[in-house]
């Protein structure tokens, strides 16, 4: 499929006008802390661009965490078929 | 005054069994039922009470409670669009069972006393898993039978906890009890299975998404939502909900993250979800409970309305697995902005429901200066929208294209969509109604420019994170092991194992006992007395010879002592 005819969002040139606009976005957000103060409890909301970085950073923790993990948990989609297959298997195995 | 005859939740099951009598009485009874059950609950005042006597107790099947009549409405308006989204599509079966469980579910929310609770929440157990058998293939009937074990092994716990109570206090109040003996552990062991608390959490990514597009949207909505009201009832304030909750929430999070297929994904960011509400119930301050209270009403609108826009790609598709998905917003894109709008307001996105709701929770966190809490639930909040907020639309929507072309979603679902994307918004952006019928007097204000700016940040940094982090977000075709191997892999095994052992033995045994015989018979045959070896080679005559001649001996002895 050629470029025209993708759909709008499809085409490469707009996706860097989102991104742009993404990040446009982003920057007002932070810029926007510096006239609001936020209700300390703990003596950090109030620093500069604290819900940014501290969104960020947990999420890619949270990324890198369930990846790691992945590591260990991930199994094959048919991990417990595999299971009822061989249990079906030596029941008719037992009929024969 | 009004007076109920009947509680409105039995209205429910008792319409549902009259469903298989037609198609048209189906239909009117779906729309006209949770209506007239509607009326019910605001018809009577709170404290308004039906007793019943009953084997010595004095049960109270009707108490009306303000967060009774909470609950019970919005489970109700849940059975009623639930019921315009899957009337053309899902099977009466389904339907009735549905409704089976709504109404069971209303069911205890209205009662007043632990036995008209109990016997409310086992008919859910079975309603539910009714629900799940109407997807009718093989992997939904074997999800559901770890479903109803699960379940039933919670009732179990939740009966032997009544049963302790109530010869401890002599009351069968359905009220706030105190963590005193092990008999109320048990009720709050019960309650906590059907929350999806750990460790059992497995259950409801592992059942709900096999039962069909319909039937996933009502299983989301009432059995964990129960157990949220329960537990807001019973135990409020109580500190080990709130490790239990943090729990919940992160679990929901990290699975969903490794999870492929998109109900699934919703399945786990229910217990996500679920996990605000009991830490909010742990948390046990007056903002606290309202807060849970509120969520679980606007988690309700947003998880259906999440689940009925999966529910309407797999209706379309026959695909669930996001790998096999993608670029679907090109031609259903009113399912994909109504996806949109749930996944927003999940993620309590400002002027959403979620947003006015799940704030009061972590509020209350910073109010009682508990640090840890409150930075988990930002951090959690973040990481809602990673995990449900973006990566359900972004993979099922938008991600590549998939180069399928479904048509649009059937009109009723897409209706049923609006009437809950509507309610999302609309809540968030009026939330007075909804704070005006919670437990407790509203003293809270979300909209003020720094908690918009902090949410903003937040959510916004999040989305961020996931763009940056997607090539470590690649989906890939497999499962993740959670508690429910020890059931499903490693107890079978024990099972194949023990029953070779016990097959071994039972030979081993069996050709040590041959031989053993085969050589005392030898032993025998080669003696001299072989001859007199037992009755073998006498004939039938001496052997009744002799038994005459001992029962000849008794008798008498008989006549001689």
């Amino acid at each position: 499929m050629s470029e025209q005819n993708k759909r709008w969002l499809l085409r490469k040139e707009n996706i860097r006008t989102l991104w742009i606009i993404f990040i446009a976005t982003l920057l007002m957000t932070v810029i926007a802390g510096f006239f609001v103060h936020q209700h300390e409890s703990f003596g950090i909301e109030d620093s500069f661009g604290f819900f940014a970085w501290y969104g960020f950073v947990t999420c890619v923790g949270m990324v890198v965490f369930a990846k790691l993990l992945g590591i260990f948990l991930k199994r094959p989609e048919n991990y417990y078929d595999t299971n009822s297959n061989i249990a079906s298997n030596e029941t008719e195995a037992h009929h024969d | 005054m009004t007076e109920l005859f009947l509680p409105p939740g039995l209205l429910l099951v008792i319409g549902a069994l009259l469903m298989p009598l037609g198609i048209n009485i189906r239909n009117a009874l779906i729309f006209s039922l949770p209506v007239l059950c509607l009326l019910m609950i605001w018809s009577a005042p709170v404290g308004y009470v039906v007793t019943l006597p009953f084997l010595g107790f004095e049960l109270e099947p009707i108490r009306i409670t303000t967060t009774g009549q909470l609950f019970a409405t919005i489970f109700s308006l849940m059975a009623l669009v639930g019921g315009i989204f899957a009337y053309k599509q899902a099977s009466t079966l389904e339907l009735s069972a549905a409704f089976v469980y709504a109404g069971s579910a209303i069911g205890v929310t209205l009662s007043g006393d632990l036995i008209t609770l109990f016997i409310f929440w086992e008919i859910m157990a079975i309603g539910s898993t009714i629900v799940i058998w109407a997807a009718n293939h093989e992997a939904a009937y074997r999800a559901s039978i770890r479903y109803l074990l699960i379940h039933l092994f919670g009732g179990l716990l939740l009966m032997a906890g009544i049963a302790g109570h109530v010869i401890e206090t002599g009351s069968i109040r359905f009220e706030a009890l105190s963590l005193d003996s092990i008999s109320q552990y048990l009720i709050l062991a019960g309650f906590l299975i059907n929350a999806g608390a750990p460790p059992l959490s497995a259950w409801i990514a592992d059942a709900y998404p096999e039962a069909s597009p319909s039937g996933t949207v009502f299983l989301s909505a009432f059995t964990t939502k129960t157990a949220v009201f329960t537990l807001l009832v019973a135990f409020p304030g109580t500190w080990l909900l709130i490790p239990i909750g943090i729990y919940m929430i992160f679990y929901g999070i990290i699975y969903a993250l490794l999870e492929n297929d998109m109900r699934r994904i919703l399945a786990y960011s229910i217990v996500n979800q679920v996990g605000f509400m009991v830490t909010g119930i742990g948390l046990g301050t007056e903002m606290a409970l309202n807060g849970a209270a509120a969520h679980a009403f606007a988690h309700i609108i947003y998880k259906a309305l999440l689940l009925m826009s999966a529910g309407a790609v797999l209706y379309r598709t026959d695909k669930r697995r996001c790998t096999d998905l993608g670029g679907l917003f090109q031609t259903m894109p009113w399912t994909a902005l109504l996806g949109i709008i749930g996944a927003l307001a999940i993620s309590s996105f400002p002027f959403t429901s979620g947003f006015v709701t799940k704030s009061m929770i972590a509020q209350s966190a910073a109010d009682q200066h508990l640090a840890i809490v409150w930075f988990a639930l930002a951090a959690a909040s973040a990481g809602v929208f990673l995990h449900a907020g973006i990566k359900f639309p972004w993979f099922v929507f938008f991600q590549k294209d998939s180069g399928m072309r479904p048509p649009e979603a059937p009109r009723n679902m897409l209706l049923a969509m609006t009437v809950f994307a509507v309610l999302c918004i609309g809540l968030g952006v009026y939330p007075e109604p909804l704070y005006a019928i919670l437990p407790f007097e509203v003293n809270y204000q979300a909209y003020t420019a720094a908690h918009l700016v902090a949410y903003f940040q937040l959510l916004l940094f999040a989305g961020l994170a996931f763009f940056v982090m997607l090539p470590m977000m690649k989906r890939t075709l497999t499962i993740s092991l959670d508690f429910d191997w020890f059931y499903r892999k490693l107890l079978p095994l024990v099972d194949r194992i023990s029953l070779k052992i016990l097959q071994g033995l039972n030979t081993t045994t069996a050709m040590i006992a041959k031989t053993g015989w085969k050589r005392l018979q030898s032993t025998l045959r080669a003696s001299s007395l072989s001859k007199y070896h037992l009755s073998e080679s006498w004939p039938t005559g001496s052997m009744v010879l002799w038994i005459g001649i001992m029962l000849g001996g008794y008798l008498v002895m008989n006549a001689w002592f």
